[in-house]
């Protein structure tokens, strides 16, 4: 078909990346879309040149979620892979074992999910239980050779900080990754969902909570004293947190905890009892 | 000798056209299926051609009344040629027809060559640039080798030297006017452009009639590529059309993207798309290419995509992506061409398959499938403009006499202010009306303009079935590409609804006295007619009834009513936003500072916003609601408003 650019799995080049999909919520109006976060990670990894990239969702297919899922398969790709999990399901028992099955050398996932739980806990229990490494806030994937990726982690205010991974390796991914393509209506409704089963393990936990939304927080107002434009921009571009702070290098383990106890007794946040 | 040389001649030239013919037909018979009656069309050929075509071409009174004379003497004189000449009849006064045929195919051919001394630049040259002398050689060779046949001269005059002249002319007339009509040369406009007028898609279009909605696009077929890919994608009767193409540039000559420098030329897209069926380069177009773009790097055929996803094929997406379907190109066309159709066939698939909507396209679509608005607005916002206004929402009252669509414009704040100075009009005039409120949906104009037609079809039904919930007589709306999308692209998905412009509304209430207005007391005021409100619609008349009505003079610009220029508003081109050399509205506020006038009266959002977005000094703008509004004499109806308003609203009920 011409209509898709995934490289064959044939293609002995070919890294395997798994990018674990799931289903967003628009935040205005809460219709089901492609997840931000997610969108951005299958974008890397269609991006990735010699990349093979399987598309993992696991969870249920109905009338609500098949419109966003077919939005990944909207930007190219031919095939998503849907694990069966019902709706109160810890999903993370089934994706280990598609994993370990389906052995990639990558996975990408966004770094919380858009909709239900969404602690963002899921790729830090996955890479635990896979005993991989984890990099988070994923800003770019520099460059992927056979035993290793350089890739670019995104800090606040632009900065960026380059790390060296050994494969296999997971990687969350941050807002500042590049923008998800466009998802086409053709290839979305062509593209196959190709259910499997899996071992169902349900939350038990998650029952006894309750659940409502959120509320808004209140934000402490920053009042700004500028006079001249200049000064407005330097306010607002300016770091939110304090300066100060030292950077502790070569220590002992002691020094360090002495050092930890000392600011969280300046803080407030411990208090000096006795 | 010539007695058995010219048959031949003929005969040969004839049975050559006929194997072009076919060959011609073939090449069209590539597109896909397209519903026409052949028959009816052919029969209704005649009457298109003398009628609606000349309408078009008589706005040059200059070319039409040389081509009445160069095809009119054309035609009789293939006519009688075949048979005095061909078929050898002896008459005379067959012979004598074909004196004064031939004369006024050669007098024609003069004034094609006058037109040709100096051309116009959105004439193209090349292959036209002949066809004026292989008109005077037919007429003229025709005309000398009758003149024996019509007793003028001796059989056998001027010997076999003139004779062999006489035939060399014969060869080169017959070869433009015969063989060339269906092997491609300029003639070929004839040929095709018959058959073009017999089965054109949208029929309706003839005997006065208008046909400006998009088709919609068939979404049933998963496995169906949607929109056109390549030239075969086309209808057939879509290539048949390009291959009519006369290359009079008109369109060009009227065209905002390729005045403002983008790289949109309607002419070369249209021969671009002829290059495309028949299969080869740009390279001999000799017209205005697309500013900025050289001729000769594109080239394709029937069945190649026609924008490649990388490098260049037949068409750059950018091409597509400047026009503002304002339809002035297809107003123009003495061919009765489709440009716009055309593109956003191509859009379609561009958007649908291979999901490359440049700028903010995508983001724009997804707002629309998103939140149903393309800013991407919470929908339980829509109403806020209107908060302190207190209108009547459908989902409370159920019916109403006249429903309000407010358009996306809701959520502007400059539209705003037209939609509140419209509520007052209408609350003025004691009509009984209610919103949609939250409950309304963006159209899907844009959408359908971007070639997004999945979601355009997904708002549009949706919408349909929100308005079956409830009961009015009529939709009023500020927006004529509300207007335009509720009124003509909804039928077609079954929602079947009266719908008027908010200056049509004006002006019947004012007809009907329904509104005290005080004189105009500003400085002098030109009118800028939206695109989707009069060549889509054809409304030119009732905004400026409403100028009248309020004491305005309006100071017509020398481009308005159907030749009125795009602000660059439509079409989802502030979307892509497609660079070029200047900005479209940059050009109609020039226009309009022609004039002299203070004020600039409008009647759509979009060109408010676009002709706003000029940097200042410039005239004023201002919505005709507006200026309704703050002409309303109040008192008068404060005075009697208990009284009146039982009366009014038992007249409407």
């Amino acid at each position: 078909m011409l209509l898709s650019t995934p490289r064959s799995s044939a293609d002995k080049t070919a890294i395997k990346v798994a990018v674990l999909l799931s289903v967003g919520s628009h935040p205005l109006t809460g219709r089901g879309r492609r997840a931000e976060q997610d969108a951005r990670a299958l974008e890397m990894a269609l991006a990735l040149p010699q990349a093979d990239a399987q598309l993992i969702h696991a969870g249920r297919l109905n009338d609500e979620s098949e419109p966003a899922l077919r939005s990944y398969l909207g930007m190219g790709p031919q095939q998503m892979t849907l694990i069966q999990q019902p709706k109160q399901a810890d999903v993370l028992p089934a994706l280990e074992k598609h994993l370990r099955q389906l052995g990639p050398k990558l996975i990408l996932c966004g770094s919380r999910a858009e909709a239900g739980e969404g602690s963002g806990l899921l790729p830090y229990l996955l890479a635990e239980k896979l005993g991989w490494p984890l990099i988070s806030g994923l800003a770019a994937i520099e460059s992927v050779d056979g035993s290793s990726a350089t890739v670019l982690q995104a800090l606040p205010r632009g900065q960026r900080r380059r790390l060296r991974v050994k494969l296999p390796a997971l990687l969350t991914i941050d807002s500042a990754a590049p923008v998800a393509r466009q998802s086409a209506f053709g290839p979305a409704r062509r593209g196959q969902l190709a259910e499997v089963d899996a071992p169902v393990q349900m939350d038990t936990e998650q029952e006894g909570w309750e659940v409502q939304p959120a509320r808004k927080r209140p934000k402490r107002l920053k009042i700004i004293k500028a006079t001249s434009a200049r000064d407005r921009f330097k306010a607002a571009a300016a770091k939110s947190e304090g300066s100060g702070g030292q950077v502790l290098k070569d220590i002992t383990a002691a020094e360090g905890a002495d050092a930890v106890l000392k600011l969280l007794m300046e803080e407030g946040v411990l208090r000096v009892s006795s | 000798m010539l007695n058995i040389i010219l048959p031949v001649l003929i005969f040969a030239a004839l049975a050559l056209a006929v194997v072009g013919a076919v060959r011609r037909i073939s090449l069209w018979r590539q597109g896909r299926p397209s519903p026409v009656s052949l028959l009816a069309g052919l029969a209704a050929m005649p009457r298109r051609y003398l009628v609606d075509l000349h309408h078009v071409v008589g706005r040059d009174s200059y070319i039409s009344n040389t081509h009445v004379a160069t095809a009119g003497g054309f035609v009789a004189a293939a006519v009688l040629a075949i048979l005095v000449h061909g078929l050898q009849l002896e008459s005379r006064i067959l012979a004598w027809a074909l004196l004064a045929a031939t004369t006024s195919m050669f007098v024609g051919a003069l004034f094609v060559a006058k037109r040709r001394v100096n051309p116009p630049s959105r004439l193209s040259k090349g292959p036209w640039m002949r066809l004026p002398k292989s008109l005077m050689a037919f007429s003229l060779a025709f005309f000398l080798i009758t003149l024996p046949a019509a007793g003028i001269l001796p059989h056998g005059f001027g010997g076999w030297v003139l004779a062999l002249l006489l035939v060399a002319l014969v060869v080169w007339g017959l070869g433009e006017m015969f063989f060339g009509m269906t092997w491609g040369g300029p003639m070929k406009h004839a040929f095709a452009g018959a058959l073009h007028l017999a089965w054109h898609r949208r029929a309706e279009r003839f005997g006065g009639g208008r046909s400006t909605g998009l088709k919609p696009l068939n979404l049933d077929d998963p496995n169906a590529t949607l929109g056109v890919e390549k030239p075969a994608d086309f209808t057939w009767n879509q290539l048949l059309g390009f291959d009519a193409c006369v290359q009079c540039g008109r369109c060009e000559a009227v065209c905002p993207a390729f005045a403002a420098g983008q790289p949109l030329n309607p002419k070369k897209l249209i021969q671009d798309m002829v290059v495309g069926l028949a299969g080869g380069s740009d390279a001999h177009y000799a017209g205005s290419p697309y500013p900025g773009k050289p001729v000769g790097e594109h080239q394709g055929d029937a069945h190649s995509p026609i924008v490649a996803r990388e490098g260049k094929a037949l068409v750059d997406a950018e091409t597509l992506w400047s026009c503002t379907t304002c339809r002035a190109c297809v107003e123009e066309c003495p061919m009765m061409i489709e440009h716009v159709d055309a593109i956003v066939d191509m859009r379609r698939f561009l958007t649908l398959e291979r999901g490359e909507t440049p700028n903010k396209g995508a983001e724009v679509i997804d707002n629309l499938i998103a939140t149903d608005n393309p800013g991407g607005f919470a929908p339980t916002a829509r109403m806020n403009w209107a908060a302190d206004l207190n209108l009547p929402v459908l989902a409370e009252v159920k019916r109403t006499d006249v429903l309000l669509w407010l358009g996306d414009g809701a959520f502007d704040m400059r539209n705003q202010r037209t939609l509140r100075a419209f509520v007052k009009v209408l609350r003025a005039a004691g009509i009984n009306f209610a919103v949609l409120g939250n409950e309304e949906r963006d159209s899907g104009d844009v959408a359908r303009r971007l070639g997004d037609e999945a979601t355009f079809q997904s708002l549009a039904r949706r919408n349909i079935a929100t308005l079956a919930k409830y009961s009015f007589r009529s939709i009023v709306t500020c927006d004529p590409h509300s207007f335009h999308v509720l009124k003509n692209e909804y039928g077609e998905l079954g929602g079947e609804y009266v719908v008027h412009h908010h200056t049509t509304f004006i002006g019947k209430l004012h007809e009907d006295k329904k509104l005290n207005l005080r004189g105009w007391k500003g400085g002098k005021v030109t009118y800028h007619d939206p695109c989707y409100l009069g060549r889509y619609n054809g409304e030119y008349e009732a905004p400026r009834a409403v100028l009248r009505a309020l004491g305005i003079e309006v100071a017509e610009m020398e481009r308005s009513g159907f030749r009125s220029r795009c602000c660059g508003g439509g079409g989802g081109a502030p979307i892509t936003d497609i660079p070029g050399k200047q900005r479209i509205p940059d050009m109609r506020m020039e226009d309009i500072r022609e004039t002299g006038a203070e004020l600039v009266a409008v009647g759509c959002p979009q060109c408010t916003a676009m002709l706003e977005g000029v940097v200042e000094p410039r005239p004023e703008i201002r919505d005709i609601a507006e200026l309704v509004a703050d002409a309303l004499i109040e008192q008068a109806d404060a005075v009697d408003a208990t009284a009146k308003k039982p009366q009014v609203e038992e007249a409407l009920a």
